[in-house]
């Protein structure tokens, strides 16, 4: 025991050790607000204050996406609560187009990163690592603090952007120079630009110190018995996604700095024979296309960071529930861990058309499509899963199989886009925003759902509503196929993205029925969001007082108390005997058997190999 | 209406589990899934994936008319092709795989009296999901492979050569006459005259042709080959009836080679619309009127392309005296090749 409880002694908050062995009292009762609320260095209040940010961030980010989707279905209408709420962007009701773009910008940059990587990372690792690895806290709780305060900075600034003068970033949320370098070619590119450039930076701080500290805690810090092949598949995401992001990010800050330096010291590693603004400037000998070989790096692994975890709330939610092990278990690990791999190599796909050499081009569709094969054996051990299974229906389980659903819809179009000779005449139209709005936005926000009704009561020790969360599910489900999947008509139609309108051909007047519907369902799903929102505040004060392991459920976090304590476990940490996944074992008593219970208990369930 | 009708049927069945609510929210009900809710819900995937399936196949059908005509180029056609064969493929995986998802989910609904197959691996299951998706995946790679190769290499150089140019927000043609040559151009030689900073000192710009008015010709069965610029920000020149794209590069020459072969009067009938035309779009996001930056295309027949083209003026006759008599020192050429 003495041995792992050294492990506390990495706590940041001066504290006592021998507290432990009371279970009667808690040991918050010396902390003041700030240090218990605020700079909190406990893993699990962490966990918290990224998942609250990252909602409120959510629903700033879709609101903005409501905004867009009025012009887009109703370009002649005007809607005067537009000029009330964003001022001179709206005037007259009609939203400009040089805001139509920002706005564009901002909720794209907000959801893949804000939401999706700081949100979902950001909770789930922190909520999770130490409580399923048998660990007090995190590695560091000060970095862990650090990466949360820097994760707020970050988003306070881009919300921030939103106010200035001539406007936030307006350049899409890949930020390509020359747009995004200079002021002349949109307004944008002035203030709005460098606050992008300065949220950026902070974020990729936050995510940084947050990856050193996930990898170090599931490497160091796991429990007596916890062998890397007894992890939940949570964890080993979690702990892919962290390296992912540690290898990637850096690579972004460089790319990141190039800009700085073209836009501010003028440089030229950007920017070359440019004649703008009725004069020409003086940058010579630089390469747009560098940026985007830069951002790609970084931006395809991104995918990943944010899909990894989903995938992984998804097993350990589908497992549970399906009361059945996970189909595959090493198969699982071995597919994320070549889709981590595959992620690094696949970045020129997003550049099948800027004059990239053919032969180049060759390659980068050969290792986009091997990611096909990872990513099916997945799907498949999923299916897998839930064949002959004893399913319980719970809203997480849902979500879970939400997730599977689009992770296969919009998986199988990257196929398509993949292939080189197909992706000419779609890439930047609308059929690559659905595909990406379903993969990645979709799947991955159903992940996260899913990870906050099944942890809902480890996080505030009450359940949240299952029929407000039953009704969620089913408006949310409808809404996003009903928002995303026609847009793949629109692409094939030939309908550029980032339009502010498509009145440009009239080739493109039919589809206006289509984006009506759209934005029908876009209404209807944010509307929908509210009762969430509603279902996740309320349950918080007000949701019937969680059981200790209300999923019946065999990983370590539900062997810690309700009430949360300082160091997850009163007394010692607990041993770890066997993997996560022994539900419904053959002559096993019940049916589940927590990982905390040992062989020599379960004689009758035991089988050959097991020890 | 089938929308409404599924919504309406969901509402229904939410309805008469929110006349619930009340008592959950005091406190009388779990919120852990009951056997009632196990029913419910997975009746509702069930009916989701029927209906869902049946509203996208539907909408396929519908929709159909409104997508991208047939492909008016030789490679386009090609492509289309494959696109096909590519959705099919998927089409096929995609139904079998969400039945199987969704059928499951309804079919091992929880029963308290009954386990759950304890099936933690099969390593021949996993074998055979491993490679039947590599071997179709091979497939769609080597066929890609294929098409991408023959429309990027083995083009002979001598197609004619139209350059197109983007700049904020708008298109230029330029046209390389019968030296099929453009002449050098220069950034810092742009002016209101001369907007493609063309130097007139080059000799391979003496029959240089540029387009006025808001309008391209291409003719039909002759190959091209784009040479595309940008003189800003990136744009990219997208011609969705051609299935041809590829970004315009300050700083640097990207290059397409196609050959139309549908008119545009042939488009008409085929599309059976009278105002028919084909158009250049720019996809790439360039600024705050990207959604307005397009061109008309006109493809002829080419005995009236090159009626067409002769009624057109030479850059160089148009020019101003004073900028022809520049001394172009400072231009350098920009026709380099194509960076990676
Ligand atoms: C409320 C649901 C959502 C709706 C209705 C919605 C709608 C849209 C639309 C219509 C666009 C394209 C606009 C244009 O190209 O002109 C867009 C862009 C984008 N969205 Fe969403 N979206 C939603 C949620 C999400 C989520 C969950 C993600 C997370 C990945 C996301 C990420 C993005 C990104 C990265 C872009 C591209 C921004 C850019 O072009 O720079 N969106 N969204
Ligand atoms: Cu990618
Ligand atoms: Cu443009």
């Amino acid at each position: 025991m003495e041995v792992r409880d050294n492990t506390h002694s990495g706590h940041a908050v001066a504290h006592d050790v021998h507290d432990h062995g009371h279970d009667d009292h808690h040991h918050d009762h010396h902390q003041t607000f700030i240090t218990k609320y605020i700079f909190s260095t406990d893993h699990k209040m962490i966990s918290k204050q990224f998942l609250v940010t990252a909602i409120i961030m959510a629903f700033l980010a879709m609101g903005m996406s409501m905004i867009f989707r009025l012009q887009l279905a109703w370009p002649d209408e005007t809607f005067p609560f537009l000029e009330s709420m964003i001022g001179k962007w709206g005037k007259d009701g009609k939203l400009d187009s040089g805001f139509y773009l920002a706005l564009v910008t901002i909720h794209g940059t907000i959801m893949v990163f804000m939401v999706l990587t700081g949100g979902l990372s950001g909770t789930f690792s922190n909520l999770l690592i130490p409580l399923q690895v048998g660990a007090r806290d995190m590695a560091s709780g000060l970095l862990n603090m650090l990466s949360f305060w820097f994760f707020a900075a970050s988003s306070l600034v881009m919300f921030g952007s939103l106010f200035i003068e001539a406007g936030p970033a307006s350049g899409g949320w890949t930020v390509y120079p020359p747009l995004s370098a200079l002021p002349q070619a949109i307004p944008g590119s002035g203030l709005g630009m460098t606050l992008w450039l300065v949220s950026m930076v902070l974020f990729i701080v936050s995510a940084l110190l947050g990856g050193i500290n996930y990898v170090a805690t599931v490497i160091n810090l796991r429990t007596k018995g916890m062998s890397m092949t007894r992890l939940p598949l949570t964890v080993w995401a979690f702990l892919i996604t962290a390296i992912l992001g540690i290898l990637s990010f850096p690579v972004l800050v460089a790319a990141a700095l190039l800009l700085v330096f073209d836009r501010s010291m003028g440089t030229s590693f950007y920017l070359s024979d440019i004649f703008i603004g009725g004069v020409p400037l003086d940058h010579t000998g630089g390469s747009p296309i560098l940026y985007q070989h830069l951002f790609w790096f970084l931006g395809h692994p991104e995918v990943y960071i944010v899909l990894l975890p989903a995938l992984g709330l998804a097993s350990e939610v589908i497992s549970t529930m399906a009361r059945k092990p996970i189909f595959g278990y090493k198969a699982m690990i071995g597919s994320m861990l070549v889709i981590a791999f595959l992620s690094f190599i696949v970045w020129g796909h997003h550049m099948f058309v800027t004059g990239m050499n053919p032969f180049l081009g060759s390659v980068f569709v050969f290792t986009t499509l091997l990611v096909a094969i990872p990513s099916a054996v997945k799907v498949f051990n999923y299916i897998a899963t839930l064949w002959k299974a004893n399913i319980v229906l719970s809203p997480a389980m849902l979500f879970a199989i939400g997730l599977v659903s689009f992770f296969i819809t919009g998986g199988l179009t990257g196929i398509i886009l993949g292939d080189s000779a197909l992706d000419i005449n779609l890439h930047d139209t609308y059929f690559v925003v659905a595909h990406f709005h379903i993969v990645m936005g979709s799947s991955a926000i159903f992940g996260m759902f899913a990870g906050v009704y099944h942890w809902f009561p480890r996080m505030y020790g009450r359940m949240m509503n299952k029929s407000l969360g039953y009704l969620h599910f089913w408006i949310t489900i409808i809404c996003v196929y009903g928002v995303f999947f026609p847009m793949h008509f629109i692409g094939l139609a030939g309908v550029p993205r980032r339009y502010y309108a498509n009145t440009a051909y009239e080739g493109f007047d039919q589809l206006i029925n289509i984006n009506e519907l759209i934005s029908v369902f876009a209404i209807i799903a944010g509307v929908a969001q509210v009762i969430f929102a509603f279902n996740f505040f309320y349950s918080i004060y007000r949701g019937r007082k969680a059981p200790q392991n209300p999923w019946n459920s065999n990983t370590l976090e539900w062997t810690a108390p309700v009430e949360h304590v300082h160091g997850n476990w009163p007394g010692p940490i607990p041993e770890v005997h066997r993997w996560p996944y022994d539900y419904s074992k053959p002559n096993a008593k019940e049916d589940f058997i927590p990982q905390t219970v040992p062989y020599s208990q379960t004689p009758e369930s035991n089988r050959p190999g097991d020890f | 209406m089938m929308i409404t009708i599924l919504l309406g049927t969901l509402v229904v069945i939410r309805l008469m589990s929110v006349s619930q609510m009340a008592s959950v929210l005091s406190g009388e009900d779990e919120d852990v899934a009951q056997k009632r809710d196990n029913s419910m819900n997975s009746i509702g995937m069930m009916l989701f994936m029927v209906i869902g399936l049946a509203l996208m196949v539907y909408m396929t059908i519908k929709y159909q008319p409104f997508m991208l005509p047939v492909a008016a180029s030789v490679h386009g056609a090609e492509t289309d092709f494959l696109l096909n064969i590519n959705f099919a493929v998927i089409g096929v995986v995609f139904f079998i795989t969400q039945v199987m998802l969704f059928w499951f989910v309804y079919k091992y609904q929880h029963n308290k009296n009954r386990r759950a197959l304890f099936y933690p691996d099969n390593h021949k299951l996993e074998l055979i999901w491993t490679v039947v998706p590599t071997i179709v995946l091979s497939a769609l790679i080597v066929t890609g492979l294929r098409e991408w190769n023959k429309m990027t290499q083995g083009h002979p150089d001598d197609g004619m050569v139209v350059q197109v140019y983007g700049y904020q927000f708008n298109w230029i043609t330029r046209y390389s006459g019968p030296d099929n040559k453009l002449g050098r151009s220069y950034y810092k030689l742009i002016s209101d005259t001369n907007p493609l900073g063309i130097d007139y000192s080059d000799p391979a710009s003496k029959d240089d042709i540029m387009t006025k008015g808001n309008e391209m010709h291409l003719p039909k069965g002759v190959p091209i080959q784009f040479i595309f610029n940008s003189r800003d920000v990136i744009h990219s020149a997208y011609f969705p009836h051609f299935r041809t794209q590829m970004n315009c590069v300050p700083g640097m020459d990207t290059r397409f080679y196609m050959e139309a072969t549908i008119t545009t009067n042939e488009m008409k009938g085929i599309t059976k619309n009278e105002k028919f035309d084909y158009v250049l779009l720019c996809n790439k996001i360039c600024g705050v009127a990207h959604y307005n930056m397009k061109m008309t295309v006109v493809v002829d027949e080419p005995a009236e392309f090159s009626n067409w083209l002769k009624g057109e003026k030479k850059i160089i006759d148009a020019a101003p005296t004073a900028e022809l008599e520049q001394n172009n020192t400072t231009a350098s050429t920009v026709n380099t090749e194509v960076a990676l």
